[in-house]
C-alpha cells in the first residue's frame, strides 16, 4: 500500500520529463505545478473545477488540475500547455481569432487538443460537450469552436 | 489550496482499506475514503470539511470493473462518470453520468462518488433506484451484498468503515425503453431543477427523481398513480404532483409551486412518448 505522511520529494512526469517537487499530501496540482514547476500556462480561475482555466492533461485526458491531489499524478503522464509543441490547435487558434484576453486559452487549447486525439471524427453534440467544460469570459466561444471544428475538418 | 494537512493512503486490496481505515479512526484522524475527490477538495478547500487522512480507492481492483458477469453489469464505484459514458453498456447509465457536472469533471468524479455524495442530487441512483440494484459493501466483516433500498434512503447509509464497492445490474433492464429528462433553471450544466428518469418494463413505467425534493427517491404509489390506465394522462400527472406536493423542494433553483408547474409536464410528456413503446 502506498502512503504519503507530511513533506516529501516525488517525482512528476510532466511533459516529457521527470521533476523533483516537494509535495505534502494535501496539495493540490494546481499550485505544485505553478509555484515548484513555474508552469504557470495552468491559471488559477475558480479554484472550484466549475471554469476549467487549470485544466491539464493526464494521460491524454484533461483533468482540472485545481481539483487533483499532486499525489495522484504520480506515475502518470502529466501535459500543461508548455507541452504543447506546435501542434495544430494552436495554430487554428490564431488564424480563427479564438481568444481575446487569453486567460482561458491554455485550458481551451489542453480541451481541444484531448478531443482531436482521443474523438477525431467527433458528431458536433460532442465537441459542444467537450468545450462546455471550460468558461471564456470574454466570450469566444464561436471563434473556439471554429477554431477546433478547422482541425477536425482538416482545414488545418 | 487545501490549508490543512492530511495522510493519504493507496491500498490495493479490499482488506487493506478497512483495516488501515478503521486504524486511522481509532488513531483519532478522522479518516475519510477518497475516489475522485472532487468534492473533498472543493470542500476543504473552502474549509467546510476537514480530515486527518484519506483512503483513495483507486487502485481496488475490485472497485475498478465495468463490464458484464453472466447476466448481471458490474459497475465499480472508483470507475468514473466518464468510464460509464465511453462504455455505455446501460444507455439510462449514460445518460445520468453524461449530465452531471460538465464533460471534463466527469472524467474525475467517481461512480460511488457521486453516490456517496453530501449534495442532495445523487442523481447516478436513479437508475439503480428503477433497477433494484444490489450493492456490493466492504467492511470490517468483509463482503455484503444488498438491495439497494437496504442501505440508500434518501443518501447512502453505510456503517463506519465502510465502502461502496461495486453496483450490478440486471442484464434485462440495460435493453427496457427509458427515458431521462432534466431541467435546469438556466444553463445547461447545473443542479438540477428536476431529473425525472424512468423504464418501461413489461407495460409497466417505473420512475424516479433527483431534484424535486430534498433527496433522490422512487416510490411505488407514484408509479401505481402513473400507471393507472382509468385516468387520462393529465389526470394522472394531478394525482402525482399533489401526492408529492409535501416533499417537493422550494430554493433558489425554483419555487415548490415551479417545480409541481414542471412536473406535471414532464409527467405527461413522458407518457405522451412511451404510450407506444
Amino acid at each position: 500500500m502506498y502512503s504519503l505522511k507530511g513533506k516529501n520529494i516525488v517525482q512528476l512526469n510532466v511533459n516529457k520529463e521527470i521533476h523533483d517537487v516537494v509535495i505534502r499530501p494535501s496539495d493540490v496540482l494546481l499550485n505544485t505545478l505553478r509555484d515548484q514547476l513555474g508552469l504557470t500556462g495552468a491559471k488559477p480561475g475558480c479554484e472550484n473545477g466549475d471554469c476549467g482555466a487549470c485544466t491539464v492533461l493526464i494521460d491524454g485526458w484533461p483533468v482540472k488540475s485545481c481539483l487533483m491531489l499532486t499525489v495522484e499524478a504520480l506515475g502518470k503522464k502529466i501535459t500543461t500547455v508548455e507541452g504543447l509543441k506546435n501542434v495544430p490547435i494552436q495554430k487554428a487558434f490564431i488564424e480563427k481569432f479564438a481568444f481575446q484576453c487569453g486567460y482561458c486559452t491554455s485550458g481551451f487549447l489542453l480541451v481541444c487538443h484531448a478531443l482531436a486525439t482521443i474523438h477525431p471524427y467527433p458528431p458536433d453534440i460532442v465537441i459542444d460537450e467537450w468545450l462546455q467544460s471550460n468558461i471564456c469570459r470574454c466570450t469566444s466561444y464561436e471563434e473556439i469552436g471554429n477554431a477546433v471544428r478547422a482541425i477536425l475538418s482538416g482545414e488545418i | 489550496m487545501i490549508s490543512f494537512d492530511f495522510e493519504y493512503y493507496r491500498p490495493d486490496t479490499l482488506k487493506e482499506a478497512v483495516d488501515i481505515f478503521l486504524k486511522l479512526d481509532k488513531e483519532g484522524k478522522s479518516p475519510v475514503y477518497y475516489g475522485g475527490g472532487t468534492e473533498l477538495i472543493s470542500m476543504a478547500r473552502v474549509g467546510s470539511q476537514s480530515f486527518g487522512a484519506v483512503v483513495d480507492i483507486k487502485n481496488i481492483p475490485e472497485c475498478k470493473v465495468l463490464g458484464f458477469n453472466a447476466d448481471t453489469l458490474c459497475l465499480g464505484s472508483a470507475i468514473t462518470l466518464s468510464d460509464i459514458t465511453e462504455a455505455n453498456y446501460f444507455p439510462l447509465l449514460s445518460k445520468t453520468a453524461g449530465r452531471i457536472a460538465d464533460h471534463t469533471m466527469q472524467g474525475k468524479i467517481t461512480f460511488g462518488g457521486n453516490l456517496a455524495s453530501t449534495i442532495i442530487y445523487r442523481e447516478t441512483v436513479l437508475p439503480l433506484l428503477l433497477t433494484n440494484a444490489r450493492l456490493t459493501v466492504a467492511g470490517k466483516n468483509g463482503l455484503a451484498e444488498v438491495e439497494i433500498g437496504q442501505v440508500f434512503k434518501e443518501r447512502l447509509r453505510l456503517q463506519k468503515g465502510e465502502f461502496l464497492v461495486k453496483a450490478t445490474i440486471d442484464k434485462k433492464f440495460l435493453i427496457a425503453p427509458y427515458f431521462h429528462v432534466k431541467k435546469t433553471k438556466n444553463e445547461k450544466i447545473d443542479y438540477p431543477l428536476i431529473t425525472a428518469e424512468g423504464l418501461k418494463l413489461d407495460g409497466y413505467v417505473r420512475i424516479a427523481f433527483s431534484g424535486l425534493a430534498s433527496y433522490p427517491f422512487r416510490e411505488a404509489n407514484i408509479e401505481n398513480m402513473l400507471n393507472d390506465s382509468s385516468l387520462e394522462f393529465s389526470q394522472r400527472a394531478d394525482k402525482i404532483v399533489q401526492a408529492l406536493s409535501g416533499v417537493i423542494t422550494s430554493d433558489l433553483y425554483g419555487s415548490a409551486e415551479y417545480r409541481k408547474y414542471v412536473l406535471k409536464n414532464t409527467i405527461v410528456n413522458i407518457l405522451e412518448t412511451l404510450k407506444d413503446q
